[in-house]
C-alpha cells in the first residue's frame, strides 16, 4: 500500500474504534468560510491555514481543524448529549520549518455533555490513549481552568482581570501586563504625561477616523481610575507564579495545588475539578501515578482550550509533532452557539505520526 | 554564460543603484530608448543587467532567475518565507532608507504604544462588533511583530497605495506603512507608536543561493565581488 492509503487505513481504523465507543462519524467541507474562523482566531489564522477566494463566496480557507466546523454543526442541531467522530485532511502553512508537513490525516473525538465534565475529560483521554497502542509515548496533561480561576482571584479591578483573562494564552503579554498591575515595572511611555493632562482632548489636533471621542473620553477614563487602583499585592504574584511552575506527577501536583488554594480560596473548586478528573481517569484505568502535569502546559499554542488540555509525544523526537492533542473548549461554544453554550471536550491523533513510530519501533 | 544581476527598473532607487556600482569602477546604463528595459554593463566582464520592477526581485532571486539583485530588505523579508535561506546579504547600499512603522491618529491621546493598541483593540472590537483594523501592504511583517509582541483584536486590511488615507477614510483605524521622513504621516494627522518600529530597511545587494553557477560563472562572481569590494 502506497503512505496515503496505509494513513487511510489507519485513520479507518482509528475512527471505527470510536464509533464503537458511541461516536456518531460526521463530514465536514474542505472549504470553510474564512469570516467564522478570522473572527474567532483573529489574524494569527492567516499565518496558519490557506486562504483562497472567489468572487462569490469571498474569502475561503481550507480546513486548518476541524473542531470549528463541527461545534457550528452541532451548535445548529444537534441532540444532546452528542460524541462525534470524524477523519480526514486539514491544511496548514509552514512558512518557517520546511520540515513540518502542510497537509495531514486528523482522526478526532469531541464530547458535547453537561452532566459530568470530569468524566468526559477522562473519557477523551482514556479512548485516545487507548487508540494510540503500545508506542511508547510520554503524555503531558495541564489545566487551563486552574489559572483562569486564579486571576479571578486576584485581589484587583475587574478591567486588570479581564486584560490578564484575554492574554492567557500569551505568556509574554500576560506577564508584562502582571508585572504592571503589581508595581513592578514602570508605566508605558507617555501614560503618566497623559494622565497629567487636565483636558486631553483639547489638543487642536482634527479627529479623524471610526473610533469617536468618546471612546478615547472613555479609554482616558479608565486609564485614571486605572492609575489610582492598589497594586496587586506581592504575596498574589508569588502564589500565581508559584502555581504555574507546578510541574509533578498527578497525586503530588494536586498536593501542591491544594497547598496553594490555602492562600489562593479562587482555585479551590478548580482544585475540586482536578481531583474528580484524576478519580474518573482512574476508574478507567489510566495510570495517574505516574501521568505528568504541567500548570502552564498548553498556554502557547492551545488558544481557547479553558480547561483540561492534554497531549502525547514520542520520547526523545523532538523533531516530531504531538501525536495526540485534546483539550476542553467550553468557551468554543459559547462563541460559536450565539447565545447557547454546552460545555466540550475532544482531541485529534495524527495516524502518520503514530505510523511513522511504528515504522522506527 | 553570465551572471544576471537585477536592479530596480525606474525612479531614484535605479539611478542610486547606477551611481553606487559607478563609484566602484562598474558602469551600469540603459541603453536604447528611456522606455526600453534593457541595459549594459561596462567595467568586468561576464555580467549582464536585469532592469526589474523591486517588488519582483526578490521573487526572481529566490527562483534562481538572476544571481544577484538590487531590492529593499523590507520587499526581501515580506515575500520570502524563511530569507536567509534563500539569499544572502552583500552588501547594504546606504541610500533608500525606510522604516516599516505603525502609525495611530494623532488625535488619540491615550495611544502611545503597542501596549495601548493592545488595550484600544480590546474596547473597539466590545464597541463595534469587528476587530480594529490595520491598513498595510506589509502582511506577514506586521503579524509576526504583532504576535511578538502580544497584539490581539487587530485584522490587517490590504492597502497598496495612499495607506495613510485609509483612515480618514473610515477604511481602517492604524497603517503599517513605510516612512522615511515622516512628512506624508503628518500631513494626514497621524502619529508614530514609540515601540512601533517593526523593521529598518534600505537598499541592499543580494546574492541568490537558488541560482545555478558553471565553474565560468563562478570566477565572473568573484572578480565581481572583488571589484566592489565586498566580502561574500
Amino acid at each position: 500500500m502506497s503512505d496515503k492509503a496505509l494513513v487511510r487505513a489507519r485513520a479507518a481504523d482509528i475512527r471505527a474504534q470510536f464509533e464503537n465507543a458511541g461516536a456518531q462519524a460526521v463530514e465536514t467541507s474542505v472549504l470553510q468560510p474564512a469570516e467564522a474562523l478570522l473572527d474567532l482566531y483573529g489574524e494569527d489564522i492567516r499565518a496558519r491555514a490557506y486562504v483562497t477566494s472567489d468572487t462569490l463566496l469571498g474569502e475561503q480557507m481550507l480546513r486548518p481543524d476541524f473542531t470549528v466546523p463541527v461545534v457550528q454543526m452541532h451548535m445548529a442541531h444537534g441532540a444532546e448529549p452528542a460524541r462525534y467522530t470524524y477523519s480526514g485532511e486539514v491544511f496548514r502553512r509552514q512558512e518557517e520549518d520546511t520540515t513540518r508537513a502542510n497537509e495531514y490525516t486528523q482522526v478526532g473525538y469531541e464530547v458535547f455533555d453537561r452532566e459530568n465534565p470530569a468524566a468526559a475529560d477522562a473519557e477523551v483521554f482514556s479512548l485516545v490513549k487507548s487508540a494510540l497502542g503500545n508506542v511508547p509515548l510520554r503524555a503531558a496533561t495541564g489545566d487551563i481552568g486552574l489559572l483562569m480561576a486564579a486571576v479571578r482571584g486576584l485581589a484587583t479591578t475587574s478591567e486588570r482581570k479581564a486584560a490578564l483573562l484575554r492574554h492567557v494564552w500569551r505568556p509574554r503579554r500576560f506577564r508584562m501586563l502582571l508585572d504592571r498591575f503589581a508595581g513592578r515595572v514602570d508605566l508605558p511611555e507617555g501614560r503618566a504625561a497623559l494622565l497629567e493632562q487636565d483636558d486631553p482632548m483639547q489638543s487642536g489636533i482634527p479627529f479623524i477616523g471610526l473610533r469617536t471621542p468618546a471612546e478615547v473620553v472613555q479609554r482616558i477614563e479608565t486609564l485614571r481610575a486605572d492609575s489610582v487602583a492598589k497594586p496587586i499585592p506581592a504575596v498574589q504574584v508569588d502564589l500565581l507564579e508559584a502555581l504555574l511552575n507546578v510541574r509533578e506527577t498527578l497525586p503530588f501536583a494536586l498536593e501542591q495545588l491544594r497547598d496553594i488554594a490555602v492562600d489562593l480560596p479562587a482555585i479551590t473548586e478548580a482544585v475540586f475539578c482536578l481531583r474528580d478528573r484524576i478519580d474518573e481517569m482512574s476508574k478507567l484505568g489510566v495510570d495517574v501515578d505516574t501521568l505528568e502535569f504541567e500548570a502552564s502546559f498548553g498556554r502557547t499554542n492551545m488558544e481557547y482550550y479553558d480547561g483540561f488540555v492534554f497531549g502525547f509525544y514520542a520520547e526523545g523526537r523532538a523533531d516530531l509533532p504531538a501525536v495526540a492533542t485534546g483539550g476542553r473548549y467550553d468557551a468554543l461554544t459559547r462563541v460559536l452557539g450565539q447565545g447557547n453554550e454546552i460545555p466540550a471536550v475532544g482531541a485529534v491523533i495524527r495516524p502518520e505520526i503514530l505510523l511513522q513510530l511504528e515504522g522506527s519501533k | 554564460m553570465t551572471i544576471k544581476l537585477g536592479v530596480p527598473s525606474k525612479g531614484r532607487l535605479m539611478e542610486k543603484t547606477f551611481d553606487w556600482f559607478g563609484a566602484r569602477g562598474v558602469s551600469l546604463s540603459r541603453s536604447g530608448s528611456d522606455r526600453e528595459y534593457a541595459g549594459k554593463v561596462e567595467g568586468v566582464e561576464g555580467v549582464e543587467l536585469v532592469l526589474l520592477s523591486a517588488g519582483e526581485i526578490p521573487r526572481e532571486l529566490s527562483a534562481g532567475r538572476i544571481h544577484l539583485g538590487v531590492t529593499g530588505t523590507d520587499l526581501v523579508r515580506e515575500k520570502l518565507g524563511l530569507w536567509e535561506q534563500k539569499v544572502e546579504t552583500l552588501a547594504e547600499l546606504g541610500f533608500g532608507g525606510a522604516d516599516l512603522i505603525i502609525a495611530v491618529p494623532a488625535c488619540w491621546p491615550d495611544v502611545n504604544t503597542l501596549d495601548d493598541l493592545d488595550a484600544v483593540s480590546a474596547a473597539f472590537r466590545a464597541e463595534h462588533g469587528f476587530r480594529l483594523r490595520i491598513a498595510t501592504k506589509y502582511h506577514r511583517l506586521v503579524r509576526e511583530f504583532m504576535r511578538e509582541n502580544g497584539v490581539a483584536d487587530y485584522q490587517l486590511v490590504d492597502s497598496q497605495g495612499a495607506t495613510e488615507g485609509t483612515i480618514k477614510n473610515m477604511t481602517a483605524e492604524a497603517v503599517a506603512d513605510i516612512t522615511s521622513t515622516g512628512d506624508t504621516l503628518r500631513a494626514n494627522h497621524l502619529k508614530i507608536l514609540s515601540d512601533g518600529l517593526v523593521l529598518k530597511s534600505q537598499a541592499t545587494l543580494f546574492r541568490s543561493r537558488q541560482a545555478a553557477l558553471s565553474d565560468n560563472e563562478r570566477e565572473v562572481l568573484k572578480v565581481l565581488i572583488e571589484q566592489l569590494d565586498l566580502e561574500s
